[in-house]
Formats: C-alpha cells, sequence, structure tokens
C-alpha cells in the first residue's frame, strides 16, 4: 500500500527518486558517522558518567556509614555518661546517709560526754561541799569545846587545864545538851 | 485540522495550473557542494553536525566528573541518566546493562538531534527523512541484537529462542516458527526503518504543504484564501508543535525497541 502511495506519488510528479530507495551514500556515510559517535561514547563520554556515578555513590554511602559510626560512638557515650550519672547519684545518696549516721552518732557521743561531764562535775561539786562541812564540823566541835571550857572554867573557877578532866567535861557538857536538845531544847 | 484540510482540498482537486502540492521531490536536496564526483547534500552536513552536537555536550558535560555537579554536568548526567535508567538498566537489566549503554546512549541522542533538526529554525530538515540513513541505523540495531543473541546462546540456541515459542504444543510449530522468524529476525529492521523515516518523512510534507498551501490560499484565491491562508499558517504552527512531540516519541521508541531487542536476545526464556 504503501509502495502504491509513493509510486502514485511519483507518477504525478514525474521523474523523481523514489524515496524509499536508499542513496548508498548515506547509507555509508550515517554508519560512519555513527559508529564514530558510539566509539567516541564508548571512550570518553560513557566510562566517565559511570564513574562519577560510582564515586558519588560510594561518598553517600562512606558518609552514611561514618554518620552511622559516629552516632553509634555518641550513643555509647550517651550510655557510659547515663551510667555514671547514675552511679554518681547513688554515691552521693551513700554519702548523705554515711553523713547523716555520723553525725547522729557524733551528736548521740557527744551528749553523752556532757552528761559524763556534768555529772562528774557535780560529783565533785558535792564531794567538795561534803569536805567543806566536814571541817567545818570539825573546826566548830573544836572552837565550841575551847569556848566552852574555856567559859566554864571561868564560871566554876576550876581550873580545867588538865587534859583527861577537860575531855571529860566538854563530852559531858555536848551529852548534856544533846539531850536537852532531845528533850525539847529546855535547860 | 478539518478546516484547514477542506480548505485546501478544492485547491488541490483543480489540479493543472493551479497549486502544486508538494510531494517526494521536495526531499531531493541539491548538493551544498562537491567533494570530488560527490555532492555533499544537506542531510549529510545534519548527520555530521548532530554527531558533533551530540558528542560535543556529552563529552563536555562528562569531562569534569565532580561530586556536586555544575550546570553543564548536571544536564549531562540527567540525560544520560534517562537512558541509562529508564532503557538500559529497566529494560535490558542490571546484569548485562553496561557493555550496551555506549551504544544506547548515543542512538537515543544522536536520532533525537537529527530529529529536532526538523524543526530547528533555518535547518528545518529532518534527516532521517532520508531513507538510506535510517535504514543504516535500522542495520545496525539489527546487527546488534543478532550478534549479541548469537554470542551469548550460540547460532542454533539463539534460533531456537527466537522462533520457537514456549507453552505451545508441537503441533503448531510448523505455523508458528516461520511466523516468529519472519516476524523477529526478518521484520523487525524493516518496521524500525520504516516507522522513524515514514514518520519524519509524513511530518515534513505536512508542514510543507500548510505552508505553501498557505502561501497559495493568500496570493491566488481572493477573499475565502485571504481567510484560509493564514488559517492554514496556524495549523502550520500547531502541526509543528506535534512534529516536536512526534520527533522525541520516535527517537525514544528507537531506542526503546533496541533495548527491548536486546533484552530478548539475552532472554534465557523465549
Amino acid at each position: 500500500m504503501l509502495q502504491s502511495i509513493v509510486v502514485r506519488a511519483a507518477e504525478a510528479h514525474g521523474e523523481e527518486h523514489n524515496p524509499l530507495l536508499p542513496e548508498w551514500i548515506e547509507v555509508i556515510l550515517a554508519l560512519v558517522v555513527f559508529g564514530l559517535l558510539v566509539l567516541a561514547f564508548r571512550r570518553w563520554v560513557v566510562p566517565n558518567f559511570e564513574k562519577t556515578y560510582a564515586e558519588r555513590t560510594s561518598a553517600i554511602e562512606g558518609g552514611l556509614k561514618a554518620a552511622e559510626t559516629k552516632q553509634a560512638e555518641a550513643d555509647q557515650k550517651l550510655a557510659e555518661l547515663d551510667r555514671q550519672l547514675s552511679e554518681a547519684r547513688h554515691d552521693a545518696a551513700r554519702i548523705r546517709e554515711e553523713a547523716r549516721e555520723q553525725g547522729a552518732a557524733i551528736v548521740s557521743e557527744m551528749r553523752e560526754q556532757a552528761q559524763a561531764e556534768s555529772s562528774r562535775i557535780v560529783e565533785h561539786g558535792k564531794a567538795q561541799i561534803e569536805a567543806e562541812r566536814q571541817q567545818a564540823v570539825a573546826s566548830l566541835r573544836t572552837e565550841v569545846g575551847t569556848l566552852a571550857t574555856g567559859l566554864a572554867s571561868r564560871i566554876v573557877g576550876e581550873s580545867l587545864d588538865d587534859e583527861a578532866r577537860q575531855r571529860r567535861v566538854v563530852e559531858r557538857f555536848l551529852s548534856d545538851l544533846e539531850s536537852s536538845n532531845g528533850a525539847g531544847g529546855v535547860r | 485540522m478539518n478546516v484547514a484540510a477542506t480548505a485546501v482540498r478544492p485547491v488541490l482537486a483543480e489540479g493543472t495550473g493551479g497549486f502544486e502540492a508538494p510531494g517526494p521531490g521536495i526531499f531531493d536536496l541539491p548538493p551544498v557542494f562537491s567533494v570530488g564526483s560527490v555532492g555533499v547534500t544537506k542531510p549529510m552536513l545534519q548527520l555530521l553536525l548532530a554527531a558533533l552536537l551530540v558528542f560535543g555536550f556529552f563529552y563536555l558535560a562528562a569531562r569534569s566528573r565532580s561530586m556536586v555537579p555544575g550546570k553543564l554536568q548536571y544536564a549531562g548526567e540527567s540525560a544520560y541518566g534517562f537512558v541509562r535508567n529508564g532503557l538500559g538498566r529497566d529494560i535490558i537489566g542490571s546484569h548485562d546493562y553496561q557493555r550496551f549503554m555506549p551504544y544506547l546512549a548515543a542512538l537515543f541522542f544522536f536520532v533525537l538531534v537529527n530529529n529536532l533538526f526538523a524543526t530547528i529554525p533555518f535547518i528545518e530538515f529532518p534527516t532521517f527523512s532520508r531513507a538510506g540513513m535510517a535504514y543504516a541505523l535500522a542495520a545496525v540495531s539489527w546487527l546488534v541484537y543478532n550478534a549479541v543473541g548469537i554470542s551469548k546462546h550460540g547460532l542454533l540456541g539463539y534460533l531456537k529462542l527466537q522462533t520457537v515459542p514456549t507453552g505451545v504444543s508441537k503441533v503448531m510449530y510448523p505455523l508458528l516458527i516461520p511466523l516468529e522468524f519472519f516476524s523477529n529476525i526478518v521484520v523487525r529492521p524493516v518496521t524500525l526503518a520504516l516507522r522513524l523515516f515514514a514518520n519524519m518523512f509524513a511530518g515534513h510534507l505536512l508542514l510543507v504543504l500548510f505552508s505553501t498551501g498557505g502561501l497559495y490560499l493568500l496570493q491566488h484565491e481572493g477573499v475565502i484564501g485571504a481567510i484560509a491562508g493564514p488559517l492554514a499558517w496556524v495549523m502550520t504552527i500547531a502541526v509543528g508543535f506535534l512534529e516536536v512531540l512526534v520527533q522525541v516519541l520516535q527517537a525514544y521508541v528507537f531506542a526503546l525497541l533496541n533495548a527491548m531487542y536486546i533484552s530478548g536476545a539475552l532472554a534465557d526464556e523465549h
């Protein structure tokens, strides 16, 4: 059908070259030019593009891998820091607890010490007072004896210088005094 | 289109002495200059120019090879990547496509630029409206896919692959084997060449018809012509855009069929 159209067209225009029939020079030229183009592509164009693609792919993959490594490192570091932080918290709590215990122990110890000290002071004071009292009693007794014998000798006119006698008199006086005291202080 | 067609038809019907419609003769251009006894015509120069343009562009674009491409490199990579991924990797398959990339990429862009010459101002002639040039590319295609198949499967294995259909009872073989042989080995280069050639030929003829017809109408047909002539020129522009689409499509189809034939020749099963 195509051929009949072409033939009719050719008839209409007299002697014309049938467009379906090739000019051999054009066939050869097209083969040569296209062949050279393919060779040039193979030599200069396609390898360059492919190399660029491959390099870019590997660069991107390398970047991704590096990023992954960094991420893993960061994660690891974060976990370590977390661990350290919790450890530190734990330590702090433990130390605080210890300090509290120690503080309580110190306070109680101090209290005990103070109590001991105070009771010791009180004991000491009591002992001193007792000693002083004893002393006062002794000296008072001696003085009272002397005074009484002096007074009595003056009243009686009798020398009480004799030791034995003096003692006896004082004893008697004191026992009288005591008994009169016991009988209602009336003499 | 209908309006313009009806406007042109009566003019053509008048025939003698009137409008002479452009025929196949418009494709026989006189030589621009001669080398010895060989006349060098415009389509021959276009063929060379296309090869130089395609190679020049891709050479410059591929040369810098930087990781972050500039504009030229990006354009080149996108164009090459279109053929590489769309035709090579997706159709031939990731295992084999690399060795066909120079052929496929050169083929697609060479045909594309030559086709676009039909629309580019001051060139305005489709190189492949010269049948010989289309035959040459079809012959190369035929050689490539058959050679690939024979080198992979051996001659008999390849013929079996291309002609013996699987999943069909053996009774049908006498009928199917010649048919398959005819369609896969004989007809393919013919259809490949004629598809490209006829599209370019018809497109250019149509454009010339509309533009010269419009001029004739304007000059010789009075009032009707004064209206119909410019209308024909509007149609020229519309058809021109359609032709750009056809040109790109034909280049793509030519490269696509090549990729499919190669992939078919490499296949393990029919």
